[in-house]
């Protein structure tokens, strides 16, 4: 199965890349933009057919290594 | 003493800490590869700065696993000392040795310079040698310093005399202005509850030799000395040694 996963920052954390990126943004003319944040993206392949262990998997993936919950949170798509 | 240094892929400034440990104050120096799996004979660990695994992913992140942190874990649960450098800092973290975890520096750059900590702890091992309140000059080197943890951890590290080091003026003042990566409440420096692991993101390492121009970071080292020496009596005292 193919995960895709997304690692952002926890609301609350500072982020000054997207603060640096909202800045840019908005010298380039797009007034508009607020709340920029930038987070992580992972694709992966889990060669396992079942869903549910596929997905603990993912899981354990993200809490173990992929994801540090102290500051960042996690959400993932399985197909 | 018995000095180990551990070297993971990417780590830069075990060199250093083993030229200040045996060079400068003689003694034992021992360089641990990452996938050591034993300790045996040590009498402190340094997790040394650097880019271990090219920070990838996060700094400290996949380091954290190596096969030699399940040693290190033992060590330090035992009580023995554990001092861990800028990434060393990292590893450690992520290792939930110390509490906390490090973000990008505020201002998004690589703060490469000198800059000033005040002792908040001189009751530690690594800073029996400093006298409360004093202000070292230390250089730092590094994008990810900003130290951020929950407020019950802040306050209970706050309660328990856990913040080490604070970044502060020349004069001892801690500042915003003195703050070089946004650290929470100016920490530039842990130790865990049980006072045996030291993180910190200044490098005493680079600061231990009079001829570099600056030696306040050897006081880190010599307390360490006095801390194993204190130990090694007690034990002889006992009967053990």
């Amino acid at each position: 199965m193919k995960a895709k996963i997304h690692v952002t920052l926890k609301k609350g954390i500072l982020d000054p890349q997207g603060k640096a990126i909202e800045h840019a943004l908005e010298t380039l003319g797009f007034k508009s933009v607020s709340n920029v944040r930038m987070g992580k993206y992972l694709e992966l392949d889990v060669n396992e057919q079942d869903r549910g262990k596929a997905e603990a998997q993912v899981k354990a993936m993200c809490d173990k290594l992929l994801a540090n919950t102290i500051i960042e949170e996690y959400r993932y798509e399985l197909s | 003493m018995n000095f180990g240094v551990i070297v993971f892929p990417g780590s830069n400034c075990d060199h250093d800490c083993g030229h200040v440990l045996g060079d400068v104050l003689g003694q034992k120096v021992i360089e641990v590869w990452h996938k050591e799996t034993s300790l045996t004979g040590l009498d402190a660990v340094i997790l040394p700065g650097g880019f271990s695994y090219g920070d990838y992913l996060r700094t400290g992140a996949i380091a954290r696993f190596s096969p030699v942190m399940g040693a290190v874990k033992q060590f330090a649960d035992a009580g023995g000392l554990v001092l861990g450098i800028c990434n060393g800092f990292q590893i450690l973290l992520e290792a939930g040795l110390l509490p906390g975890a490090m973000l990008r520096n505020r201002s998004l750059s690589f703060v490469c310079q000198d800059i000033h900590v005040r002792v908040e702890n001189a009751a530690t091992p690594f800073t029996g040698r400093c006298e409360p309140g004093q202000v070292l000059k230390l250089p730092i080197a590094h994008a990810d310093g900003n130290y951020y943890t929950d407020e019950v951890t802040r306050s209970q590290l706050q309660a328990n005399a856990q913040i080490v080091f604070r970044y502060c003026t020349p004069a001892g003042k801690v500042t915003p202005e003195a703050n070089p990566n946004g650290s929470l409440d100016n920490i530039a420096g842990i130790r865990n509850a049980a006072g045996n692991v030291l993180g910190m993101m200044p490098h005493p390492e680079r600061s231990a030799e009079e001829v570099l121009g600056n030696d306040d970071g050897r006081l880190i080292f010599l307390s360490m000395l006095d801390e194993l020496k204190k130990a090694k009596l007690q034990l002889k005292m006992v009967g053990a040694g």
